[in-house]
């Protein structure tokens, strides 16, 4: 069975991250105007006139991160005086620093702040995909009202929920544990991945499943051996956003974890910040830098995900 | 297909499935209630459940020490009364009013220069997509209180023509704008769901009028402005709601207190501290649903006003 299936074309690449593939026309059609004249001379000046602006204006968006990594390597008291990117020595002392500024050095709260990420995902990937397989494939009794409910949890604010969660975890002592971080995602509850999954699984061809089912699968073989196997590009998506999301979390680890020990690394730099006195901006912009270095690292090997994952699941 | 089409589709659709539908799929109640077991523990035990009660402890005095007390209407009279309240529903008001027109406006007008067939599109993109992944984070709100210090990157700069800068975050009249501006920052994400919504705009509309002498201005107003109108709506719900929520950069700006003199005590910091620093947990309860209702009402008046500008091709 395995092998018929493997001979069977997998989805459009147009497909990935779960939209419609557009039927308009080719992507490609509504750039032939250019091109195809010799360029004009005044297109020339508009496309030149369209690059300054563009640089200046992504120069200005990105001048303060790249000006926070040159800061991040020199000496202190130049942070409030030097506002170039000019380096004329290079010093590594706000790392090792800040590294070892709190009450663990910062690799404790990068490893906290791991565990939470990779229990996220974890959960994230296996209830949100199971979800999204009912959803999307199954009719059962409430299918349209429970399809409503979770597209309506999508936009339902954090704060309504969070007190009596918090009161629960505490009841069951999970306050200071990563449980109420991970275990919400094991049920689910970031509903834009279902979303998200379903909107991937529909584009799945239904007689890949039809021509299982004939070969005698069951659901979950059809689940796991069809349809997993084929939403890998919205399994990526949903890694890489739960990653950055997670990572960058702050009100939940703020209100669960109190603990320096179980810090995660926002609660972490926010301790930082608070505790820090007027002289110790070098280790702070540095272990900044550090909590964002795998978030850009993401950034940069799963873009292509990133990017459909937004586009698609934002076109109506 | 959005969520939100989605949803204002789904009554449309929810007709009885025909005889044909049924007979190839017929109902798998078992093992789709077996699939959906974690989503339905969820939704029961994190979300639904949740509300419930926090709909009870809004009504109760709740300190989570004592059992709570059943007080009544008293939490929201408390809520009428309290002018800390109010202020903080004016910071958020303008926060949101402020910094999701103009993060779309930026947001927009990038993409549309981007279209248009650039050279090194992938590059620019990234660049501009960028922020709105760091925006979030608690390193980046740290920046932002450097760049805006009384000796902050903003300053040096505007030192060097000779000008002598406020000190952005220190001053109550400038403070909220830094964070404003930290929104705009992150246009990023809408900038892409634009960029993905022009490109489904079909080319043969800009050709008639083309040929009809329509200028490029013209074109804009009658082509790509109603045919984005409902990816421009999907972004406004989205980011209205969104920023609502704001927290962690108010929160990491002014040092956890809403300061200065709570020009940027945001309605959830308000809340939080409300909760869990007074551990005043009916109060909060009741503020929760207030900000519950408040996102309600804007997002329906959102609906309702679609009718009148958001144009459907099909």
């Amino acid at each position: 069975m395995t092998t018929k299936l493997e001979t069977l074309p997998a989805p459009d690449k147009n497909t990935a991250g779960a939209g419609k593939p557009t039927n308009y026309r080719k992507p490609a059609k509504r750039r032939e105007s250019r091109g195809t004249l010799a360029f004009s001379r005044a297109a020339r000046t508009r496309a030149l006139i369209k690059h300054g602006i563009l640089i200046l204006a992504g120069g200005l968006m990105i001048y303060p991160l790249l000006w926070m990594v040159v800061s991040s390597l020199r000496a202190n008291e130049l942070i409030f005086r030097e506002p170039g990117l000019w380096l004329n020595s290079l010093e590594m002392g706000n790392y090792t620093d800040g590294w070892s500024a709190l009450t663990h050095p910062f690799g404790h709260y990068m490893l906290n702040s791991a565990i939470v990420v990779i229990g996220s995902i974890l959960g994230n990937l296996i209830s949100c995909s199971m979800a999204a397989y009912a959803f999307a494939r199954l009719q059962f009794t409430g299918k349209k009202l429970f399809f409503g409910i979770m597209l309506l949890t999508i936009m339902l604010p954090f704060h309504v929920v969070i007190v009596p969660q918090y009161i629960l975890f505490s009841q069951i002592g999970w306050v200071n544990t990563f449980w109420p971080l991970i275990v919400p995602k094991l049920l689910a509850t970031d509903a834009f991945f279902v979303f998200l999954m379903v909107q991937f699984i529909r584009g799945i061809p239904k007689d890949l499943d039809e021509a299982a089912r004939i070969d005698g699968a069951g659901h979950p073989r059809i689940f796991l051996r069809v349809i997993l196997p084929l939403m890998v590009p919205a399994l990526a998506t949903t890694t890489i956003f739960t990653f950055i999301w997670t990572w960058n979390d702050f009100f939940g680890a703020l209100i669960y974890l109190t603990d320096p020990d179980m810090f995660t690394v926002p609660v972490a730099l926010r301790a930082f910040v608070d505790s820090q006195s007027a002289t110790s901006w070098g280790s702070l912009f540095a272990m900044s830098i550090v909590s964002l270095l795998p978030v850009f690292l993401v950034f940069l090997f799963g873009q292509r995900f990133l990017i459909k994952g937004i586009a698609t699941t934002g076109i109506k | 297909m959005s969520a939100i089409s989605e949803l204002s589709t789904l009554k449309r659709r929810n007709g009885p499935m025909t005889a044909a539908e049924k007979k190839a799929n017929g109902r798998d109640n078992k093992a789709a209630y077996i699939f959906l077991l974690p989503w339905l523990a969820g939704l029961v035990a994190i979300t639904v459940g949740p509300m419930l009660m926090s709909l009870y402890l809004s009504f109760t005095d709740y300190n989570l020490l004592q059992p709570p007390e059943w007080v009544g209407l008293d939490n929201f009279i408390r809520m009428f009364a309290d002018a800390r309240l109010h202020n903080s529903l004016g910071v958020t008001f303008t926060y949101v009013f402020v910094g999701v027109p103009l993060q779309l406006g930026v947001a927009l007008l990038i993409a549309l220069v981007l279209d248009k067939g650039l050279r090194g599109l992938p590059f620019y993109r990234s660049v501009f997509y960028l922020p709105s992944l760091l925006g979030g984070s608690v390193a980046v709100a740290i920046l932002w209180k450097q760049i805006f210090g009384t000796t902050g990157l903003v300053n040096q700069a505007l030192a060097m023509f000779g000008i002598q800068g406020p000190g952005w975050i220190s001053d109550p009249s400038t403070a909220l704008g830094s964070i404003v501006l930290l929104h705009v920052w992150t246009f990023g994400a809408p900038m892409i769901i634009f960029l993905a919504g022009l490109r489904q705009i079909p080319v043969m509309y800009y050709e008639a009028a083309k040929v009809d002498g329509a200028s490029t201005l013209q074109q804009f107003w009658r082509i790509t402005l109603p045919m984005l109108s409902p990816i421009i709506f999907f972004n406004l719900v989205l980011q209205i709601i969104g920023s609502f929520q704001s927290f962690t950069q108010a929160f990491i700006v002014s040092g956890g207190n809403g300061g200065p003199s709570d020009s940027t005590m945001f309605f959830t910091l308000y809340l939080y501290q409300k909760g869990f620093g007074q551990f005043d947990m009916g109060y909060a309860s009741a503020m929760a649903w207030f900000l519950l209702v408040i996102i309600g009402v804007f997002t329906a008046i959102n609906f309702i006003a679609a009718k009148y500008w958001v144009f459907y091709d099909d």
